[in-house]
């Protein structure tokens, strides 16, 4: 055999086996692939389609748009990575929101009023961790009555929209700090002055993001977290804090819901009781889209901003296709299906092994 | 240093919602041991590995470690205290890497944040100690149940472990794996862990266990050195006879292999549990089916009824094949099938009586043709006569009745099927004597009337009364079939225990 030979024999092999190497690690990355590629396909069909449509700026809004999303989507990937769900996160924002916003406009300073939504946040989650976790209620249900709840104090604090004018929301609101013009276009390198920007609220969402990645892979809490979702009765035999571990995911998915208000109030510029009706589907649809098992176990905060972007993204698409908005709720849910359906194939496939 | 056992159990009692699962017994473990724990479907082998493991706190009675009285709360506090526990189901984080699942809970920790790089390498050690060459870097469930198996041990033994519990490790292996799985024992064995090894397969026991305590519906039957206990005094002792209590039996002439088989099977295979099985049963007779725990009695039945897939073998009815896809047809077929488990394959405790007898032809009636009230009234009624059924209230949920009354419900939900044949999966485990004795008696009068009845039980005595001919099983095969009247229980002993190999 000649020596051509052999090496083409060698480079097979060693392809197959960084295959298996990557197939037996890291194959539950592979959703969060599926979202990078349907994000990027997006952007391609969507520049070449509109022509002008991959700019600084429509980048740099998605972030802005999106970040008060982005937020709850953190918080709903550590609830669902214990195979719970948390119906509330909408109306906590609504609640959390109206509540800063009637602080505020009684003369409350921002220093306090803002860590006041996030701890209210964070004691209705409470609540619907201690039903969940001590009542052994479904989380479903359990957080549905955490959801009427944080609507029903919405309604209590004010029925009418509460404007905001405090000076830290506004700069929130209005703060854009530039980040270069230059980009990609469709000729080439192209620049838009002041194009790229990011928000407070950006920054915000993606510090939120940061640590959150930080504590689900690098602490034993994180861990924990993907523990319960493989198997909570496992998890337990193992000595792990079952209990503590799934109080705490639903504090932060409140704590992250109490931020969110605040981002969106900072969004707005008012609180408004009937905010956020609907949002929490639209969280849990980022998170599955991002690639996180709704059964948990398995998934990244990656995957969930990966995820709100693509969701944004159909949103700027269909505004600029000038179609009606209903069609975001038609593409959402086709993609969500669609993700359903690869993640059931996955698990069915990694189940026969 | 502690000298003598390292565990110690002394009048260990567990009650469940008024039954004694675990009835003052005493149990202990010498460090370099392998001991094993024996007895039948529940002797109660598992409260007290639980009891052992943290899992579950004893009612009465105390554990020592060392010597020293503990109370073990959780399963992290038995960790603590060197208690590593392998369960049965493989209870490891599929999701999981194998160097997280070996050392989740306890995981190498640099300025706060895991090491990934320290948990890996200290995987890799525990791995090859075990002598296993493994990326501890790859998902737990890219591996086979053996790997998964061996990686379990690998994390009981990553702390420092005094005492290994295995309960049921080799169920799902083949024999190489069985035979790596037993050298990692015997090392084990070697740095000074005492070794609890729970299986049902006696060859396995008497190979690698040093001292066998035996447990028998929830007491202790004794404790015994291996090379001293003959393998049929063993199974004898978790069994459990005494010769007095034989009865009589009414023996019926055509004992020898009937003529005409209403169901007969042939090279029926399902795995994992049962291979190349024949079984006749004539109309009117009883086949009774002894082997111990685990010996494939429970697979056969559920390959005769539709429950599990064949993966070989062909089923006639009256000379004609069928195929069962589900128990929905064969019960169509005339074939019933009443599960072991009671409680969670049989009754539907919340329903009432009435509910549990009718489901089943509800069911085969289909949701159309509903049932009248009073029709289900009466037929329920007339069952409940019948069977003698108490107390006789239709209406009283069923899971409040005694296990002997629930069997007789679950009894007639089939019966109102009117079926040709009925398998009977240990009908009478858990429940009174005198409740056995009707449950007997009724099989017998079924049989006159022409039902073909398959009778499973651990008791041999009971088999051996109820059947006109007994069907030996021994790991997955049907090892022979033979007239009662030609078996006395200390011949069917023997073929069950498999005598061929007893001086051990």
């Amino acid at each position: 055999m000649s020596s051509a030979t052999l090496t083409r024999n060698h480079v097979p092999r060693e392809r197959t086996r960084l295959l298996h190497r990557f197939s037996t690690r890291h194959a539950s990355w592979i959703p969060v692939f599926a979202a990078i590629a349907i994000l990027l396909a997006m952007l391609i069909a969507g520049q070449l389609y509109f022509g002008t449509f991959v700019t600084p700026r429509m980048l740099s809004s998605l972030l802005l748009d999106n970040a008060y999303l982005l937020v709850l989507a953190v918080g709903m990937t550590f609830v669902i990575l214990t195979g719970g769900i948390d119906l509330s996160v909408g109306s906590v924002m609504a609640f959390t929101g109206i509540l800063g916003a009637r602080m505020l406009a009684g003369g409350v300073p921002a220093a306090v009023a803002m860590p006041t939504m996030i701890v209210c946040g964070a004691a209705v989650g409470l609540l619907v961790g201690v039903m969940v976790q001590v009542f052994d209620v479904q989380p479903f249900i359990a957080s549905l009555a955490g959801m009427f709840l944080a609507r029903g104090l919405a309604f209590v604090v004010s029925l009418e929209a509460i404007g905001v004018k405090d000076p830290v929301i506004t700069w929130l609101q209005s703060a854009r700090f530039a980040v270069g013009g230059w980009y990609l276009g469709p000729e080439g390198i192209a620049y838009q002055p002041n194009g790229w920007y990011i928000t407070p609220t950006g920054i915000i969402a993606l510090l939120t993001v940061a640590a959150a990645f930080w504590v689900l892979q690098y602490t034993r809490f994180g861990r924990t977290v993907y523990a319960i979702g493989g198997n909570e009765q496992s998890a337990r035999l193992m000595g792990l804090p079952v209990a503590r571990t799934k109080l705490l995911v639903y504090v932060i998915s409140g704590s992250c819901a109490g931020l969110a208000g605040v981002i969106f109030t900072a969004y707005t510029g008012a609180g408004y009781s009937l905010n956020g009706i609907g949002t929490e589907l639209d969280t849990i649809a980022a998170v599955v889209i991002g690639g996180t098992l709704l059964s948990g176990g398995s998934g990244y905060v990656i995957g969930s901003l990966l995820g709100v972007l693509v969701y944004g993204l159909i949103k700027v698409a269909i505004t600029f296709m000038g179609a009606d908005a209903s069609w975001t709720r038609i593409i959402v849910g086709a993609l969500l299906l669609l993700f359903v359906v690869v993640q059931r194939i996955i698990v069915a496939r990694s189940g026969r092994r | 240093m502690h000298s003598g056992p390292v565990v110690e159990v002394s009048g260990a009692t567990v009650r469940f919602r008024g039954e004694t699962a675990l009835d003052g017994v005493d149990f202990r473990m010498f460090p370099g041991e392998v001991h094993s724990l024996m007895g039948e479907n529940g002797a109660g082998k598992s409260t007290l590995i639980r009891a052992i493991t943290g899992a579950l706190r004893l009612d009465a009675g105390e554990i020592l470690i060392d010597g020293e009285e503990v109370r073990l709360a959780s399963p992290a506090d038995a960790q603590h205290r060197g208690i590593g526990t392998v369960y049965q189901e493989i209870d490891l984080l599929p999701n999981l890497t194998v160097a997280e699942n070996i050392s989740l809970g306890r995981e190498a920790r640099r300025r706060g944040a895991i090491d990934w790089r320290g948990m890996r390498a200290r995987a890799t050690e525990v791995l090859r100690e075990l002598g296993l060459e493994i990326d501890p870097s790859s998902i737990l469930s890219t591996h086979s149940l053996a790997v998964q198996q061996l990686v379990a041990i690998a994390r009981a033994i990553s702390i420092d472990v005094k005492v290994l519990v295995l309960d049921e490790p080799t169920s799902s292996l083949d024999l190489d794996e069985v035979a790596e799985l037993f050298r990692v024992i015997r090392e084990l064995k070697q740095r000074g862990v005492a070794i609890l090894f729970v299986s049902h397969f006696l060859d396995q026991v008497y190979e690698i266990c040093d001292r066998i305590t035996v447990l028998r519906n929830g007491r202790l039957v004794g404790e015994y050195l291996t090379r001293e206990l003959l393998r049929i005094d063993l199974v004898e002792k978790m069994l459990g006879r005494s010769a007095g209590e034989l009865t009589s039996r009414q023996t019926r002439e055509s004992a020898d292999a009937p003529h005409e088989p209403y169901l007969s099977a042939r090279g029926v295979t399902s795995t994992p549990g049962i291979s190349d099985a024949d079984v006749d049963l004539a109309e009117g007779e009883v086949l009774g089916v002894a082997g111990l725990l685990g010996s494939g009695r429970t697979e056969l039945a559920r390959a005769l009824t539709g429950v599990d897939r064949l993966d070989a073998g062909i089923l006639r009815i009256t000379g004609a094949p069928v195929s069962f896809g589900a128990p929905r047809r064969a019960i169509s077929l005339g074939v019933a099938y009443s599960s072991e488990n009671r409680r969670t394959d049989g009754i539907i405790g919340e329903l009432s009586v009435l509910e549990n007898i009718t489901l089943a032809l509800q069911a085969q009636r289909g949701i159309l043709r509903r049932m009248r009230k009073a029709r289900q009234r009466e037929l329920a009624a007339s069952w409940v006569e019948a069977l003698d059924i108490r107390p006789a209230d239709l209406d009283r949920p069923a899971g409040t009745l005694s296990g002997g009354n629930q069997q007789k419900v679950l009894l007639a939900r089939l019966l109102a099927l009117s079926p040709r044949v009925l398998v009977l999966d240990e009908p009478t485990r858990g429940i009174d004597v005198g409740a056995k004795v009707e449950i007997l008696n009724l099989v017998g009068d079924l049989a006159a009337n022409g039902m073909s009845v398959m009778f499973i039980s651990a008791e041999l005595e009971e088999v051996l009364r109820v059947g006109h001919r007994v069907a030996i099983l021994r790991d997955g095969r049907i090892v022979e079939t033979a007239a009662s009247a030609d078996l006395t229980i200390d011949s069917l002993l023997a073929l069950v225990a498999r005598p061929d190999v007893e001086e051990a």
